[in-house]
């Protein structure tokens, strides 16, 4: 793995555990998984036309969280429902116009060991820069807009378009995870770290610290290991991740 | 995006300099179903305005249009510099995160771009003991939580407090010391108050006014005047016996 590479995964890492953090706390960790599958037909439309996946993914991904945050303000039986039925077909869609290693790369990742091209490099830099850096500076507002929509109104957030913002740096972290992990995969590096983080702290700075440790180390413990046991990156890294967060299970909850 | 202070729908002049608020036919519709209909009512500096009626009346559906959360015909002018601390009935959030009550307390005083000084002075205000205030919210009684949401509503430097049953889920005795600690600080600080609440016992001593809404219309005016006994036997169905006990 070379020296952008690793930079690049642990940017990447690093914007999956913030992220996850208010994802998990914000009950989103069921939405998480079907808003990447949206990914899949923007690799395959994207393939077809020979431009980089990611940039497919990208796009798709922008118009799969407009919609999630669309139909939020309406009832949570629709948003589940839209979900459920937009977004698996949107899978469906995509494996027919993928196939073969292109749909099993864009799934579960395994473009990790190509060589990284400038364009791939200064995305996944610039979108792991966007990410940490909105998620650092609205904290304090995610925070209160967490606890209640209502309070956050009274205290001067504009909490629709705070909610855009969010939904939009969820799904550009998706496709941040496309080439190490593939949309599949890519939900569950957001989500099991915050998971185990959640369980482990005793705070919120306690919370984010934690998550971005334990994905960074699942993450590196899981490329290395990938190479070590000849496996995909991608599944390795969630295994790992999924391994703590069984481990942080035989702590009692205090 | 704004810093403090909420939404003014219809930042005008007010005639009284000493109304905070003045709403005139407001009503909310929800699909087919009418939930607020033609309220009029206003709410004086200083004073304290009861909003009582039945469940499903419309009461927190009064208060979220109140603070912009949803669309209604009609107006609700707040004087110009009028600043709400709001504490709601119900929360978004589930209460098994690892945020403390100084996480949640800070959050909201960064958002102000108060001093973190702020943090420990509305804690002392409400009596949270700091202890207390850097555990888990999940970890505290329903009384301290309830107090740290009013802490929670007085940074910003509000001049209204609206609280949506503020004292539900406690027992008896926090309940008497969550509604003396508001009504210390409302007339420390000089604030307006609208709450919603169950018990006539509360709206008789602290409301100056109360609205009393029911299926059929809205009630308004000073407690002893509207709550008669036909208002409160049209509001809850029932014969409600209620001896005022005058001290």
């Amino acid at each position: 793995m070379t020296i952008e590479a690793l930079l690049l995964s642990i940017a990447m890492a690093v914007a999956a555990g913030l992220t996850g953090c208010f994802a998990v706390m914000r009950r989103m960790a069921l939405a998480a998984d079907p808003l990447s599958h949206v990914a899949l037909p923007g690799i395959g439309v994207a393939l077809a036309l020979h431009i980089h996946p990611v940039f497919g993914a990208v796009t798709m991904l922008f118009f799969g969280a407009l919609l999630v945050w669309a139909v939020e303000d309406r009832t949570r039986a629709t948003t589940e429902t839209v979900i459920g039925v937009v977004f698996s077909a949107a899978l469906a869609a995509g494996s027919l116009m993928t196939s073969g290693e292109n749909l099993i790369e864009a799934l579960l990742g395994g473009g990790g060991a190509g060589a990284l091209g400038w364009a791939e490099i200064m995305f996944g830099f610039a979108a792991a820069g966007a990410i940490i850096s909105f998620l650092v500076s609205y904290r304090n507002s995610l925070i209160v807009m967490l606890v209640s929509s209502d309070v956050a109104r009274t205290a001067g957030i504009n909490v629709r378009r705070l909610n855009l913002f969010y939904l939009q740096m969820f799904a550009l972290t998706i496709a941040l995870g496309l080439r190490y992990l593939g949309v599949l995969l890519m939900g569950a590096l957001i989500i099991i770290p915050a998971a185990t983080a959640k369980r482990l702290a005793r705070n919120l700075d306690g919370m984010l610290r934690l998550a971005v440790m334990l994905a960074v180390l699942a993450t590196l413990l899981g490329s290395w290991m990938a190479v070590w046991l000849h496996r995909e990156t991608g599944p390795m890294i969630v295994t790992v991740s999924a391994a703590i967060f069984f481990i942080s299970l035989l702590r009692r909850p205090s | 995006m704004r810093k403090t202070g909420v939404a003014i729908r219809h930042p005008v002049n007010i005639n009284s300099v000493e109304t905070v608020l003045e709403v005139s036919h407001l009503s909310v519709q929800f699909g087919a179903s009418r939930v607020l209909s033609d309220l009029s009512f206003s709410v004086a500096k200083g004073s304290s305005l009861a909003i009582i009626g039945p469940n499903g009346c419309g009461k927190t559906v009064l208060f979220r249009a109140l603070i912009g959360a949803i669309a209604f015909e009609g107006s609700a002018r707040w004087a110009p510099g009028t600043r709400i601390g709001y504490v709601p009935q119900k929360l978004d959030l589930v209460r098994d995160v690892p945020i403390t009550g100084v996480d949640f307390l800070r959050a909201r005083a960064a958002i102000g771009r108060e001093p973190p000084a702020n943090v420990s002075h509305v804690l002392d205000l409400v009596g949270i003991p700091p202890a207390i205030a850097e555990q888990p919210i999940g970890t505290m009684s329903g009384g301290q939580f309830q107090r740290l949401l009013v802490a929670f509503a007085l940074l910003g430097g509000p001049n209204v407090l609206l609280l949506d049953e503020p004292t539900a889920g406690i027992d008896e005795l926090g309940q008497e010391r969550l509604n003396e600690l508001i009504h210390r600080l409302q007339l420390d600080q000089g604030l307006t108050v609208l709450f919603i609440s169950h018990e006539l016992s509360i709206v008789y001593r602290y409301a100056s006014n109360v609205l009393c809404l029911s299926q059929a219309r809205a009630y308004f005016g000073p407690p002893r005047t509207v709550l008669t006994p036909d208002v409160l036997h049209e509001l809850y169905g029932t014969q409600v016996d209620y001896h005022i006990h005058d001290h």
